[in-house]
């Protein structure tokens, strides 16, 4: 076992925990934030996508112990206050959620990209959600989503 | 297993002494045990907050890439993009924005995948590995370093710290090209990289090309400079360039491809990158990477 400090969306939760332990079981089993959803286990869909210092990373397939004292960004951290952040309420609006398991893991991506690339072109956008995989939208509505977001930023 | 977090070289290589692994990403040795591929060793140390191998520093001598620049940040650098170019493209391919944000060069150098997509370029481009330890630093050439799939001649207590390349010469060019099924998430069926510097007169004064995925090892093609010294660059060089990489390959068949459809396209790719190598020596623009720049890979 490791004991170390996660900081969680502004939150600090000290864990105890296997240092083998994927951030992902951490932050649904410890943390208690199941927002964050389980694919493949297996770095391959995006649906268990996080920020780790603002930028994305697949938690499925990174330890919990190595983002000791950094900050982790979930779904549930992006909403400042009881609104939608207008990604969330333009994918709602656009059509981009369907079974919605894909959409926490969209929408961080989604929230990395625009923060590195405000204004992002179609084949940005596409780059952007490379590393997330929906089975139900099709990618059109999530991609509408998204420019509708830059327009309203 | 035990878990550590380096926060200096120095504590990082005392770890490596007392029997540690490093993990910098994570993105090969997490995902391969994810996998089943292997298992987690009794000791692991963090060095991903070894700041001070975060940095790529040019010199008179040429380049210093830190062992844990990122993809994302190789692929941006104005000094890699514009004079080191074909490291760019690789680093462009390479899993989604998440992978390439952990993702780090030394990890991909250290991990000795014969299909790494930095390695044909880093070849190309004369790197050099700089290995510490507690004994202190050496250079390890590529072709030295690789020694089979997954397999490095770097010691349990060596810690790469850096990757170093000399000065480009002028009038210089250098491309990565990589065949793919995908455009995303994807690992290379062959790749190449090319190297070629033109003389005044736009003959070529000296050229390198290097492979991936069709040996245990990356590999250069060996006597490619004789063969394309003093020529310019039209068709038939470009044939004997695909001729000479698709001889000098020894691939296999798995899943992915046969052994016939490597060979015939890495000789396709040597081609690309040795053209595409070449137009940037002329200093025409290409934009990284390479194959989404002028189309190759996945059908569109
Ligand atoms: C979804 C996905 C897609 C991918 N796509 C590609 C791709 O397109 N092309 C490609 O080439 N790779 C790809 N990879 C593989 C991987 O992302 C790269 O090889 C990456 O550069 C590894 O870096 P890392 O820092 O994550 O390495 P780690 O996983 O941290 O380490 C890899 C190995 O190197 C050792 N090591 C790491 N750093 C050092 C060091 N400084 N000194 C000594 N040993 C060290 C570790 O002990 C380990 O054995 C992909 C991986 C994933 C999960
Ligand atoms: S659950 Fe992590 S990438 Fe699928
Ligand atoms: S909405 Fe169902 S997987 Fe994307």
């Amino acid at each position: 076992m490791t004991s170390y400090e996660l900081n969680v969306n502004g939150t600090t939760y000290p864990i105890d925990a296997e240092p083998s332990r994927n951030l992902l079981s951490v932050i649904r089993d410890q943390v208690g934030l199941t927002g964050t959803k389980e694919g493949c286990d297996d770095c391959e869909c995006g649906a268990c996508m996080v920020l780790l210092d603002g930028q994305p990373v697949n938690s499925c397939s990174y330890l919990a112990a190595q983002a000791a004292e950094r900050e982790v960004t979930t779904i549930e951290g992006i909403m400042t206050t009881e609104e939608l952040a207008p990604i969330q309420q333009n994918m709602l609006d656009a059509g981009g959620v369907q079974c919605g398991f894909c959409t926490p893991g969209m929408i961080m991506s989604a929230t990395a990209l625009l923060a590195r690339t405000p204004d992002p072109s179609e084949e940005e956008i596409k780059i952007g959600l490379s590393g997330n995989l929906c089975r139900c939208t099709g990618y059109a509505k999530i991609f509408d989503a998204i420019k509708e977001t830059v327009v309203s930023l | 297993m035990e878990f550590s977090i380096a926060t200096t070289v120095a504590e990082a290589l005392d770890a490596l002494q007392n029997g540690a692994r490093p993990v910098a990403g994570g993105t090969d040795l997490v995902v391969g045990v994810r996998h089943g591929k292997s298992s987690f060793p009794d000791q692991l140390v963090a060095i991903d907050r070894l700041n001070e191998l975060k940095s790529i520093d040019a010199s008179d001598a040429g380049v210093r890439v830190g062992s844990l620049v990122t993809h994302a940040q190789l692929m941006t650098d104005p000094l890699i993009t514009d004079r080191y170019s074909a490291i760019a493209d690789a680093s462009a391919l390479v899993g989604s924005p998440a992978t390439r944000n952990v993702g780090t060069l030394g990890g991909n150098v250290m991990n000795g995948s014969p299909a790494m997509d930095t390695g044909a370029p880093l070849m190309v481009l004369g790197a050099q590995a700089e290995l510490a330890s507690s004994a202190g630093s050496v250079l390890v050439d590529l072709a030295d370093l690789w020694t089979g799939p997954g397999q490095t001649s770097a010691a349990s207590d060596q810690l790469c710290v850096a990757l170093k390349m000399p000065v480009r010469p002028e009038r210089s060019g250098s491309a990565y090209v990589r065949l793919e099924y995908r455009r995303a998430m994807e690992i290379a069926v062959v790749g190449a990289a090319a190297s070629v510097a033109l003389n005044a007169d736009g003959t070529i004064a000296d050229a390198s090309v290097a492979l991936a995925a069709v040996a245990p090892t990356i590999i250069a093609v060996d006597g490619l400079s004789t063969l394309a010294a003093g020529r310019t660059v039209d068709e038939q060089l470009l044939a004997d360039v695909a001729s000479a990489a698709s001889e000098h390959a020894s691939p296999i068949s798995d899943l992915r491809a046969s052994d016939t459809y490597r060979r015939h396209t890495v000789g396709v790719m040597a081609k690309r990158a040795f053209d595409a190598a070449a137009r940037r020596a002329t200093g025409e623009v290409i934009g990284i990477p390479v194959n989404r720049a002028i189309g190759i890979g996945a059908a569109s």
